[in-house]
């Protein structure tokens, strides 16, 4: 019943005849969804990735490119033929509807014998903590019991192929999203149906999915687990948006297999691998993989932040600014100091993205 | 195209029937209309536009019925703008009942008051002015106004009125400067209603009005059943009354849909 | 919204008070000065008491007049709502169509109502006008002027010409601000465009749908001009609603007791059902 997702070239433009690149507001992409999955498409606002969403869901139909679900092609199915569930932005229920209505709602739709319609909504509600307002009318929930109820339509069906959430916890007061964000965790563990949860909040991102497909303008740019994400980002952009403070970026050259910053030697993983064609180099490191070191790269501290367990520091390096994360216990020295960056944690980057 | 779509347009056909009549009738001669029934002009004339362009017994009544109108919705809505702005912002005392009364007006049949009206504007001096229609007409449009500028105005959130104090500005200063100008369409949509109704409305305006300033549809009936079977001149002093109308339309076209809903969706 | 509790408010409404009052409170003295007393003429009066209220009361032509009143505000309301309804259903949602459509819908709200009187007038006439001559080439004899059910078909047919476009831009204007994700929903949860309608549709357009009924039901209930311009309240009396009744009482026999009576009444009524529909619609929204 449940499918592995294909997205086969597709691309998709809101203008009618588009012409450039420019007027598609997803490039052309391959994308596969393993069955029983739990992904993230993360990107900042307007980067494609809830057109992404309604192109999987059916809502939307692609310019071009096929999409399949298992071996069968749905790019001109409706949402309903595609036999999926999704979870909006603003909570969407049926106001004159109870809790219970609301829940039965898609299985009455779809001629489910009231038996077993009864026995599902229970067994839902029950796996929301919804059990005690089934007679409620609906419209009287508060915010996060109008997302649950959003999120029990699509579960209530047994045989769904997907279950997609477009940034559902943006009404959803602080306090509340971390229980409803852990909620879907235990969710999916319980259930294994493959979800697919849009966010430009990368902690949402991170806790949530297995897979994180990091979009930018309308492209992939990485898809990998969190800790890819986090130690070998294949882009700069990826290590700016993933991680807090953001990956360090300095401009740099490479000489003879190596990096070279501020006329010093630096080891990175990847320097090799450059062939010298691109015009623009830089060097990342993640803050979290900067020390103090008695020689190395001279650097001018400017600025410490203390935020518990760590510290932040802020170093001139030449022309550039860069973060360090210092832990509690190592004294942090004040004016000129040297620094190292540790060596399987640092890479070149050529146009933004990752030499290899 | 789609088969619903067939609603909407067979909708508009039945709507621009008896208009396209009465342009149709505009356009030709007595003998035409009385001798033959036909359905566009065959004898097409410009006649009875003639007569009522040269003829200040006739051309005044236009001038007078938007002298009144454009009275009315000045007045009306500079009243409504500080009245709206206390309803959607402050509790004072007997607020709701106030608001409540305000409404009733809307309610109030023409019929009831064209008497008292008559008596009351004789009193005061102001029969057959503009005045008297303009001040007569207030009594449903400003309840009007103050309904639809609280609907848009309490769809303004407050931070915007804290924000400028706190940013320094007296208090008239940004009503003008910043609140007036944040719900313009709001005020859009108020004028356009009272120049709606005040346009529209004819019991009163004939009522208070005799010559100097009588309203050019009033003048049309007399007109038409004093002096025999004039159906086309009748059709295209018609016709003219469509123009303000659809002038006004026009203007507040993006508005339409919102400020039928009165700003309240 | 949270408000905050200032008396000086009163100087902002105390404008639009006095205006008000001036134009509402006066006449009305007026008129319950009338409707509690007799004159001869010369400005002589004499206690009445509720004799005319009584009269009114009790007099068949005025419940003929309100007999009708009803019957014709019924089925306009009858017709309009749910032909208002369903239009606004109809109509494209986006795209340059959008305008044209709600330009030539709001045109005829635009007509002075003498104008839209004489329209229908000329439109209907059975021997040039197109509609009249029309029905009567299909066989049927129509005659306005001399037979009440034409008087009463061209009248109802005028007024669902002149008032069903507040109906639909209403609607309209309630449909166009639900949220696309609700549609979106209903799609994947495979509901058919009944569901959509009775579940999101319907319960969403609730609010205008008052606002709606209200506003026919008092316009309807207080007609006067383009009756009066159609067919003057004839035949015979056929079309004689509440205010062409009290127009001819009050300026045509210049009957001031009965026809400030008579007033009193008629508002009464409007406050009255208005105030009942208003309160039902708004306690079924509390439940």
């Amino acid at each position: 019943m449940i499918a592995a997702i294909g997205l086969k070239d597709i691309r998709h433009s809101y203008v009618a005849e588009p012409r450039s690149d420019e007027d598609f507001a997803l490039k052309r992409m391959t994308l596969d969804l393993a069955d029983g999955g739990a992904y993230a498409l993360l990107g900042p606002s307007g980067c494609g990735k809830t057109s992404l969403l309604n192109l999987i869901s059916g809502l939307l139909r692609p310019t071009e490119g096929r999409i399949l679900f298992d071996s069968t092609d749905v790019t001109d199915a409706s949402p309903e033929q595609r036999n999926i569930a999704q979870v909006f932005q603003f909570p969407v229920i049926y106001d004159t509807m109870t809790v219970y209505d609301n829940l039965a709602f898609p299985l009455r739709n779809r001629g489910v014998a009231e038996l077993e319609v009864d026995r599902r909504v229970r067994e839902i509600a029950s796996m929301l903590e919804l059990d005690a307002m089934l007679d409620k009318r609906a419209a009287g929930l508060t915010a996060d019991g109008k997302q649950k109820i959003s999120l029990g339509r699509g579960l209530v069906r047994s045989d769904v192929n997907v279950i997609m959430f477009d940034e559902p916890l943006t009404v959803i007061d602080p306090h509340l999203k971390w229980q409803l964000r852990s909620k879907l965790k235990e969710l999916h563990g319980r259930t294994r149906r493959t979800m697919v949860y849009v966010t430009h909040d990368q902690t949402e991102a991170l806790t949530f999915a297995e897979t994180v497909v990091v979009m930018k303008d309308g492209e992939i740019v990485q898809i990998g687990t969190p800790i890819e994400l986090f130690e070998r980002p294949q882009h700069t952009f990826v290590g700016h948006f993933i991680g807090s403070p953001g990956m360090n970026v300095l401009p740099c050259t490479v000489e003879g297999g190596k990096a070279v910053l501020a006329g010093q030697p630096v080891e990175t993983i990847n320097a090799g691998l450059w062939r010298g064609n691109g015009k623009h180099l830089e060097l990342g490191v993640r803050p979290e993989f900067v020390s103090f070191a008695t020689e190395g790269i001279p650097v001018d501290v400017v600025k410490v932040l203390d935020i518990g367990r760590h510290r932040i520091v802020e170093a001139q390096q030449a022309g550039s600014r860069l973060k360090m994360l210092v832990p509690e216990g190592v004294s942090v020295p004040t004016g000129a100091a040297h620094i190292r960056f540790d060596p399987l944690h640092t890479q070149i980057y050529e146009d933004g993205w990752m030499v290899s | 195209m789609q088969k619903r779509s067939l609603v909407p347009i067979l909708y508009i056909v039945f709507l621009l029937l008896p208009i396209y009549w009465l342009l149709n009738m505009s356009f030709k001669s007595t003998n035409e209309i009385l001798q033959s029934f036909t359905l566009w002009p065959h004898d097409f004339t410009l006649d009875n536009y003639r007569i009522i362009f040269t003829d200040p017994g006739w051309y005044m009544g236009y001038l007078n019925s938007l002298e009144y109108v454009a009275i009315n919705t000045v007045l009306s809505v500079s009243v409504a703008l500080p009245a709206a702005y206390a309803f959607s912002r402050y509790r004072f005392l007997g607020d709701k009942h106030l608001f409540f009364w305000l409404l009733t007006n809307r309610m109030a049949p023409a019929a009831v008051f064209a008497l008292p009206f008559y008596q009351l504007y004789s009193a005061v001096g102001l029969f057959d002015t503009p005045w008297a229609v303009a001040l007569a007409h207030t009594l449903f449009n400003i309840p009007l106004a103050v309904w639809i500028l609280e609907g848009f105005m309490s769809g303004v959130p407050k931070e915007l009125d804290e924000t400028a104090y706190v940013d320094g500005y007296s208090f008239w200063r940004f009503f003008f400067r910043i609140f007036v100008p944040t719900i313009a369409a709001g005020i859009g949509v108020a004028c356009f209603f009272c120049f709606m109704f005040s346009w529209v409305e004819l019991l009163l305006a004939k009522t208070l009005t005799s010559v100097a300033a009588k309203p050019i549809a009033a003048l049309m009936t007399k007109t038409a059943s004093t002096s025999g079977y004039q159906l086309g001149l009748l059709a295209a002093a018609g016709s003219l009354t469509l123009i303000p109308g659809a002038v006004v339309i026009y203007f507040v076209r993006n508005y339409i849909a919102k400020g039928f809903a009165l700003g309240r969706v | 919204m949270r408000k905050t509790v200032n008396q000086k408010a009163w100087f902002f409404v105390l404008p639009v008070v006095l205006l008000v009052a001036f134009n509402a409170v006066i006449p009305l003295m007026t008129v319950v000065n009338y409707s509690v007393q007799e004159t001869f003429g010369d400005n002589v009066f004499f206690w009445a008491g509720l004799r005319w209220f009584e009269d009114v009361v009790t007099s068949e032509r005025f419940h003929d007049a309100l007999i009708r009143q009803c019957i014709f505000t019924a089925l306009v309301l009858i017709i309009e709502i749910p032909l208002g309804l369903v239009i606004a259903l109809a109509m494209p949602r986006k795209g340059p169509w959008v305008s044209v459509c709600l330009v030539l819908m709001a045109l005829p709200l635009l007509i002075p109502w003498n104008v839209v009187g004489a329209m229908w007038n000329i439109l209907a006439l059975p021997d040039i006008g197109l509609l009249g001559r029309s029905i009567n080439a299909l066989g049927i004899e129509f005659n306005y002027t001399r037979e009440p059910i034409a008087a009463w078909f061209t009248i109802i047919l005028m007024d669902v010409w002149h008032w069903t476009s507040l109906v639909v831009l209403l609607c309209y204007a309630g449909l166009v601000s639900i949220p696309d994700a609700y549609y979106q929903a209903a799609k994947v949860d495979g509901a058919r465009p009944w569901a959509v309608f009775r579940y999101i549709q319907l319960p969403k357009l609730r609010h205008v749908l008052t606002i709606a009924i209200l506003l026919r039901f008092m316009d309807s209930f207080m007609i006067y001009t383009e009756v009066v311009v159609l067919t003057g309240g004839g035949p015979g009396n056929a079309t004689t609603f509440l205010s062409i009744d009290l127009v001819k009482t009050a300026l045509g026999q210049f009957d001031l007791g009965p026809a400030a009576a008579m007033s009193l009444i008629y508002f009464l009524i409007i406050l009255l059902f208005s105030w009942l529909f208003y309160t039902l619609a708004m306690r079924n929204e509390a439940r």
